[in-house]
């Protein structure tokens, strides 16, 4: 449906956003799936946007640049996104999207809930509940994988799915 | 304490606020990248109209989407009006869902669990 590498702008994560809502509009997809598209969509996108780090020196690219994919098939669709991350942070969110990935349904709405409740806002607006809400949204387990880049750098690729009514 | 009404965009809602009727709504998506920006000055207006409070106090929140970013503003909101109703004063939510979007009556239900105000889930055809 939609696929791009490059340095993701607050303007252009606008201009992907409703791309992909005409698209799903234009497909006749059930507002369930069209809303839960579009969270996953925002959650994932604003995730880049607020955790861009630049690549490591080894690739010829300097400056920070993320790929994003959204795909059709039979049973629904997929949000694939991958972004470096420094790897102090991927130690991190791996245990994060472990634990989220070990849960049932019920256990990420109140993991949700609780999180929502307690914890402390970042500078940047989120709370760590994006990637909670990315899993309750989508109820498929999370699909992620981790490439050591060396100079402590780590690509980092995600897959959302979103399966059809 | 005049009249608040910030007219929506593509990203954040429009929001009317009424101190004399005691009307606050929030309508329409709350995307922003950064959710802070756009609720501090709705925060520090409830804070200024809790001084001296109407009686009843209505919140009417009608959200197409909201992101994560916005989920704690929105709590941070609630947290504020609930300090309204400690202080004696009534205090009404109306949260409105699309009809079958259970995501937005559950975040509805989430927030009605985590705070102490009068909610309702009101069902309406489009948002």
């Amino acid at each position: 449906m939609l696929s791009f590498k490059g340095e993701l702008t607050s303007d252009l994560l606008t201009s992907i956003l409703q791309i992909v809502e005409n698209k799903l509009d234009r497909f006749g997809e059930s507002a369930k799936v069209k809303k839960r598209m579009f969270n996953i969509l925002v959650e994932c996108l604003q995730n880049l946007h607020h955790h861009i780090e630049s690549p490591p020196v080894e690739t010829s690219d300097d400056t920070p640049s993320v790929v994003v994919m959204i795909a059709r098939n039979v049973t629904g669709y997929s949000v694939l996104t991958g972004n470096f991350v420094l790897a102090n942070n991927a130690d991190t969110l791996k245990k994060r999207l472990e634990e989220i990935n070990s849960m049932t349904k019920d256990e990420v709405k109140a993991l949700y809930k609780s999180v929502l409740a307690d914890g402390q806002m970042s500078e940047k607006g989120g709370g760590g509940l994006g990637m909670i809400d990315i899993a309750r949204k989508s109820g498929e387990k999370l699909e992620y994988g981790f490439v050591p880049f060396g100079n402590g750098s780590s690509f980092f690729s995600l897959n959302v799915k979103v399966k059809q009514d | 304490m005049d009249s608040v009404i910030i007219e929506g965009t593509p990203k954040t809602p429009t929001v009317k606020f009424d101190p004399q009727s005691g009307l606050l709504e929030i309508k329409g998506r709350s995307i922003p990248e950064n959710s802070i920006d756009f609720y501090k000055p709705l925060i520090d207006w409830i804070d200024q109209y809790a001084l001296q409070p109407r009686e009843e106090t209505s919140v009417h929140v009608q959200l197409e989407y909201f992101n994560t970013s916005s989920s704690k503003c929105i709590l941070d909101v609630f947290k504020k009006l609930e300090g309204i109703k400690k202080s004696g004063k009534n205090v009404a939510v109306k949260w409105h869902y699309e009809e079958d979007d259970e995501d937005m009556l559950e975040a509805g239900e989430d927030y009605d669990a985590i705070i102490d105000l009068d909610f309702q889930m009101v069902k309406v055809d489009l948002i």
